[in-house]
């Protein structure tokens, strides 16, 4: 029986790791500028607790069937503990825990302890019940007024998100079911939702940010890879959860602006 | 009165004994009071323990289909019909809240704690029976209310566990918002009640009622764990039941404690200025303590097994109770970490990061000790054993991928993804079920009289072993993939075609552990009536339960009070005449 725990437990233990090192599901290709941070942080973490993993679980293994009961092994040991091991160990482990912790923390203040840079590219983010709409500010910089009573959901566009076409800053603003941004130039998202909580999930960004209603939250990300990248909703959201998607479309400069100036000239 | 003085000894001055006395009461004969409005601390503890045994093959069908359903959407179930996405949310949300509330907090501490803290520490009930009584019957109330949502109009509420408003908070935001939703409160409300007025109890029975030599410092570690877990259900329920009672009023007194101005299906709901995130702060200062709740019985149990079948003390008792009490203390400071994408401040996070990373420390404390334990002992594979290990190697396995989730840069890819949901399963689900399946092979035999049968017992341990790591480990894979928690169909995007084949083996790993758990049911029905006669202390044990009659009398020990003199570990003692000492043996002198 001890054989056979050992034996399982090692098992389990390798096979499991395997995949990990392996790296055969792993975190999708990342394409912002955080990505390589985040990932470089999530491999020694991996690495450090990896260990800790196998350690842990190859001496339970060895544990079990070392010590087995039987005819010819010796009387098991009196003894309480030892206040020195235990005293070593909760301090190696406290300097373990909280030197990872500290490590990462210059990545999360960068994400978001700071503003968008001036001159970023400004996209608002509305989550709905089971959409994700997009608006830009236009030539003007600046986002129109929006009203709760105007929101026309089956309309879509602008209507969707209740845009007050009279306010004269509105005129130029772009509403789109699409996320298109230049390539390495900063995001700033201001994301909101308008019935439930939503969750604005670009894996491939490594951005996550809930959308709350009743809240505006400015985030930012710079994308650094032109392609499609696949949006997702990651806070449960009611019955069509799991297709609330989008598309973010990161392409050159020159493509946004002709991108840009071509939606414009559609709503004029 | 039962509790008599056993011998005429003059110990009546104590006020534990004064406690014990003052408690005792006579036993009942009829069947109603014998068994169903009992006073006795023992047939509550098996009400809750039988309650939540219906309740977890409830939230393990619920999840069966889930997993039927994730990979063949369109099949067409003998009875249940088709299963839709918003049935699927459905399921997750009461598969949640069973398993959570009505398993996980019931069987640990109203179960096992309600039948064993008051024979362990040697008094003849719990402080307050007639609480007792009260506890466990709204918590049965609290059930019958969760269980009646699926069967009224709209169904069951699809906000998941966790509740989120305003989602959770208005009517029109999905099916099963309705009245459904409103059941699921009150069921949560109620069973807030119960799990108080159990807090109290058992914190009270604790301090009050040890007999003569137990002091706190020979208290089994098991009974410290009901101790704390008792004093974090007291801080937590209550303000889960505000909680609740507010977010009632949100649904049904036009309030707007935590919705804001919203339009929901192209109407204006009737509300304004509400916080979500005050609903999030709330249920996570609840919610955090809640996974101890459900953990730290789980680890005074695994203690006490790996100390009992190692045949060794167990490495560090202190060191074991003040993890316990530190885990129990960090773990109300840390709920901000369910929090981190929620639009909380940023700055906050560092904070809740650091607590959060903290608390691992205790935990692995535990588990060097556990370890500690095991070495160079003269370990007894049976069953109880078995399971403590599996508990053991699942703690590590689930507790090792927390300080991923605990550092918010990890966080921003990893949350609310499957890798959470194969994190807080190994370790607060599958670990404390370890917990339990431990504690029933361990403690059966005292109850009911015979002993489990051993092979089954080892079937059962090994599927659900190997099982259980085959549908968790690979949800960690699938998490770091990006693939989103709560989906019903991965079809919709396209990066997640790619995971169908591994959440179809998941999928087949559910089916085989969950078939395999016959193996422990039948056991368990089977054997109250023909398993083999147990003797009163058949592992070889020192605590006090196994000093008492199988099963123990009405009043625990037969008229006679038992006075302490050792601490509950004494195994393999140099020059005992046997390799444990019980912890009433006046007769040998420990050499600790």
């Amino acid at each position: 029986m001890g054989l056979v725990l050992l034996v399982v437990i090692w098992l389990i233990t390798f096979i499991s790791a395997y995949f990990f090192i392996a790296k055969t599901w792993w975190l999708p290709t990342g394409a912002s500028a955080a990505a390589a941070g985040i990932d470089h942080h999530f491999a020694t973490t991996y690495l450090v607790m990896g260990i800790v993993f196998v350690a842990a679980q190859v001496s339970l293994g060895f544990f079990a069937w070392k010590y087995r009961d039987r005819a010819s092994a010796p009387p098991a040991r009196y003894m309480h503990g030892n206040n020195m091991l235990e005293i070593v160990w909760t301090v190696l482990t406290a300097i373990l825990f909280i030197g990872l912790n500290l490590m990462s923390s210059s990545i999360w203040a960068s994400e978001r302890f700071r503003a968008a840079a001036p001159g970023a590219t400004q996209v608002e983010v509305t989550g709905m019940q089971f959409q994700w709409y997009f608006r830009y500010p236009g030539p003007d910089g600046k986002f129109g007024a929006t009203k709760p009573e105007l929101i026309d959901a089956s309309a879509g566009g602008e209507s969707a998100i209740g845009l007050d076409t009279t306010d004269p800053a509105s005129k130029d603003d772009v509403v789109t079911g699409t996320m298109v941004v230049p390539v390495n130039r900063e995001v700033e998202l201001i994301l909101r939702a308008q019935d439930v909580i939503h969750s604005f999930f670009i894996p491939n960004m490594r951005f996550k940010q809930d959308a709350v209603p009743g809240l505006a939250i400015h985030m930012h990300f710079t994308p650094i890879t032109i392609g499609e990248w696949e949006v997702t909703c990651a806070e449960l959201c009611g019955l069509g959860h799991y297709k609330m998607h989008g598309m973010l479309r990161v392409v050159s400069q020159e493509e946004f602006d002709k991108w840009l100036a071509a939606r414009e000239a559609e709503k004029q | 009165m039962a509790g008599g003085t056993g011998g005429g000894k003059t110990i009546m001055a104590t006020r534990e004994f004064a406690a014990h006395e003052a408690h005792a009461h006579a036993a009942p004969q009829g069947f109603i009071r014998k068994w169903v409005f009992s006073l006795d601390h023992k047939v509550i503890g098996l009400q809750y323990y039988f309650l939540a045994l219906t309740a977890v093959f409830v939230g393990m069908f619920l999840s069966l289909l889930m997993r039927i359903h994730l990979i063949w959407p369109n099949v067409h179930l003998p009875i249940l019909g088709d299963i839709k996405p918003e049935t699927y949310l459905t399921l997750l949300t009461m598969h949640g809240t069973i398993m959570v509330f009505f398993v996980l907090t019931t069987a640990p501490q109203g179960g096992f704690g309600n039948y064993f803290l008051p024979i362990q520490i040697g008094a003849a009930d719990m402080a307050f029976p007639v609480l007792n009584m009260l506890s466990f019957w709204v918590t049965f109330l609290a059930f019958i209310a969760m269980l009646s949502a699926f069967f009224v109009a709209g169904g069951a509420p699809l906000h998941g566990w966790t509740g989120y408003p305003p989602l959770s908070a208005l009517q029109s935001a999905g099916p099963g918002e309705g009245a459904g939703a409103d059941l699921w409160v009150i069921s949560i409300a109620l069973f807030c009640l119960g799990a108080l007025m159990s807090a109290l109890n058992f914190i009270t029975t604790t301090l009050d009622m040890r007999v003569k030599g137990m002091s706190m410092m020979r208290m089994p570690l098991t009974c410290w764990a009901w101790f704390i877990t008792a004093i974090l259900g007291l801080l937590a329920f209550g303000v889960l039941f505000s909680a609740g009672i507010l977010l009632l009023l949100d649904r049904n007194a036009g309030t707007s404690f935590f919705v804001p101005l919203v339009v929901v299906n192209g109407q204006l709901a009737a509300h304004k200025g509400g916080s979500p995130l005050l609903w999030q702060h709330l249920f996570w200062f609840f919610g955090h303590p809640e996974v101890y709740i459900a953990i730290l019985p789980a680890m005074g149990l695994c203690s006490q097994l790996v100390s009992v079948f190692s045949r060794k003390p167990i490495f560090g008792y202190k060191a074991m109770v003040y993890a316990m009490l530190s885990i129990g203390l960090l773990g109300f400071m840390v709920w901000g970490h369910h929090m981190f994408m929620s639009g909380m401040s940023p700055y906050t996070a560092f904070a809740f990061s650091i607590m959060t990373m903290a608390i691992g420390v205790p935990s692995a404390i535990k588990t060097f000790n556990w370890l500690g334990t095991m070495w160079g002992g003269r370990i007894r594979l049976a069953s109880p054993m078995l399971f403590a290990i599996g508990f053991v190697s699942l703690f590590v396995s689930g507790g090792i991928s927390g300080p991923f989730l605990a550092q918010p840069t990890l966080d921003i890819p990893l949350h609310d993804t499957a890798f959470v949901t194969g994190h807080f399963h190994l370790i607060m689900g599958v670990a404390s079920i370890f917990g339990i399946f431990g504690a029933t092979y361990y403690w059966f035999p005292k109850m009911f009289g015979r002993m489990m049968n051993e092979s089954l017992a080892r079937w059962h341990f090994w599927l659900t072993f190997v099982g259980t790591y085959c549908i968790f480990m690979p949800m960690h894979y699938a998490g770091m993939a990006g693939q989103p928690r709560r989906y019903s169909q991965f079809t919709e995007l396209h990066y997640l075609e790619k995971l169908i084949p591994l959440n179809t083996f998941i999928t087949f790993a559910a089916f085989v552990t969950i078939a395999s758990q016959f193996f422990f049911i039948f056991n368990l029905f089977w054997s109250m009536k023909y398993g083999k006669k147990a003797s009163d202390n058949p592992w070889e044990a020192t605590t006090l339960e196994w000093t008492t009659a199988t099963p123990p009398p009405h009043d625990n020990f037969g008229g006679h009070t038992p006075e302490v003199f050792h601490g509950p570990y004494e195994y393999s003692v140099p020059g005992a005449p046997r390799d444990y000492v019980m912890q009433t043996d006046p007769t040998t002198v420990a050499a600790h």
